[in-house]
């Protein structure tokens, strides 16, 4: 159970941060609020909260690779990770550590989102419910992400890792625009990649599609158990030096 | 290499090894960080390992503190090897990096809390020891104050307070005062003074006079081999000096062995 201590430091450490709340909630809720208002004021359907609102969840979840990439990253640099590798810990206590906290994390995000989409329109049902569970195994991919940014990276590295990675889960998830619009090799190169997937699973389930899901949530959970390998692989190699 | 055998043994160190270094070697690439290190310390002993940037100390702290593997050689620490036994010896041992390296954002106590935990005391325990500890290191009244709060001063006595609150028969302090102002220094060196002969402290450090009020024994490491080893009056004696200084810039400077 030494993970468990371990996992509850790092609660800690993300919850006592005010950034985790500002960019982990704050601005996702800015965002579904400022394109719900966008979308009343233009001629077509674009931005409607039945497709925004997984599309936001999503991309707030970027914001939890961040948060983790961030601890690790700090850790490292703060040599807090040598003076833990000399300790009884194993590999598999930090990883399970690192990532545990960072999942309720990823719910409470999810949850938000969606209470603040009813109160935008969108229609109570137990699709949301089914959405946010196929969220929850898409946030395992962001938190991979983030381990193997921080296993990686220092903290001021992730910080620029991750504007490029934002833009990236943003341009290539097709939240603000059909992928298609920006030709094909676009679109090809969005649906080779795991976050444009993230995005139609989760539309897919609001939408009470269930059968759809499936195949797109197969790309994330693909993806996921690769980056999760790598990260702790990397991050075994790094323990023994 | 200079090497006094005879050990004059002071108050509270044993005739026992705690560590014995045999043949410890650490390549990366071409370059030899360590070169077949030899070297036994004894239980109770402060030791302090002196060199230039890059000699080769912390290199030979991250081995003995398993986290580097050797290339070749071993080290036993209280009869447990750092390359076949690390668990065992990872339960005997605790560190204090050369960063303070503590949890930002949790307060004193949690961290103290933390490492007890880590180390296996329930919770129970884990707070009975964090409030010795704080009560011991002058530590009480920040109980609640978060780690980034703190001075560095107060910083590195959290930093070797989470390193003692596991009972570790051996302590690895790198550069233990590191940044710390005339005071700090001297309050923290009481500290570590007041162990003397209860646990096994090696330290690495630049600052002489840190390892001359402090250690029983000194090893002067350069290149990656010990140059030189004995107490500082052995040193000075053996080298033809008369301060510790002198003595470490005869033997960071010469080619050969003496």
């Amino acid at each position: 159970m030494r993970f468990f201590s371990f996992a509850s430091r790092n609660s800690k450490e993300l919850l006592r941060d005010p950034l985790t709340l500002l960019f982990g909630i704050g601005l996702p809720l800015t965002i579904l609020l400022m394109f719900s208002l966008m979308q009343k004021n233009l001629p077509f359907d674009l931005y409607n909260i039945e497709n925004l609102t997984p599309g936001v969840a999503v991309f707030s979840f970027s914001f939890i690779s961040l948060f983790s990439g961030m601890l690790i990253g700090r850790d490292r640099s703060s040599s807090f990770l040598i003076r833990l590798f000399a300790s009884p810990l194993s590999a598999s206590d930090y990883i399970i550590g690192y990532a545990f906290p960072l999942l309720p994390a990823a719910i409470l995000q999810s949850a938000v989102c969606f209470f603040a989409a009813f109160f935008l329109g969108l229609p109570f049902s137990i699709n949301a419910l089914a959405a946010i569970i196929v969220l929850i195994l898409i946030a395992m991919l962001y938190i991979g992400f983030g381990l193997l940014f921080g296993t990686l990276f220092t903290d001021k590295q992730v910080g620029g890792i991750f504007a490029i990675f934002v833009n990236a889960t943003a341009w290539l998830s097709g939240t603000w625009f059909d992928l298609g619009m920006m030709g094909g090799a676009f679109k090809a190169i969005g649906y080779a990649l795991p976050f444009a997937h993230a995005v139609d699973a989760t539309r897919a389930a609001l939408a009470g599609n269930i059968s759809s899901v499936f195949p797109h949530l197969l790309w994330c959970i693909g993806y996921g158990a690769a980056i999760f390998y790598l990260a702790v692989w990397i991050f075994r190699k790094k323990m023994k030096g | 290499m200079i090497n006094i055998e005879k050990i004059p043994l002071s108050r509270g160190v044993i005739n026992i090894n705690a560590i014995e270094i045999n043949g410890l070697t650490k390549n990366f690439k071409t370059r030899k960080a360590v070169d077949n290190l030899v070297l036994s310390i004894k239980k109770g002993e402060i030791f302090a390992l002196l060199g230039q940037n890059g000699a080769g100390k912390t290199t030979i702290i991250k081995m003995l503190t398993c986290l580097l593997t050797p290339s070749s050689g071993d080290a036993l620490l209280l009869g447990d090897s750092i390359i076949t036994n690390t668990e065992a010896v990872k339960q005997k041992i605790n560190v204090s990096p050369q960063e303070t390296a503590v949890a930002p954002n949790l307060t004193v106590k949690e961290n103290l809390e933390l490492i007890a935990s880590i180390y296996g005391n329930d919770k129970h325990i884990a707070r009975a020891k964090a409030d010795k500890m704080m009560a011991s290191f002058g530590l009480a009244e920040r109980a609640k104050d978060r780690a980034k709060s703190l001075s560095g001063g107060m910083q590195r006595r959290l930093s070797i307070a989470m390193a003692l609150i596991s009972n570790p028969e051996i302590i690895f302090l790198d550069e233990p005062t590191l940044g710390l102002d005339v005071r700090a220094r001297r309050e923290l060196w009481n500290t570590l003074s007041a162990l003397k002969g209860k646990i096994t402290i090696i330290l690495t450090t630049h600052y002489l006079e840190e390892a001359e009020a402090l250690s029983d024994r000194i090893g002067i490491i350069h290149d990656g081999r010990l140059k030189a080893l004995g107490t500082v009056e052995q040193l000075k004696t053996a080298v033809g000096k008369t301060t510790l200084e002198d003595v470490f810039l005869k033997l960071t400077e010469s080619e050969g062995s003496l």
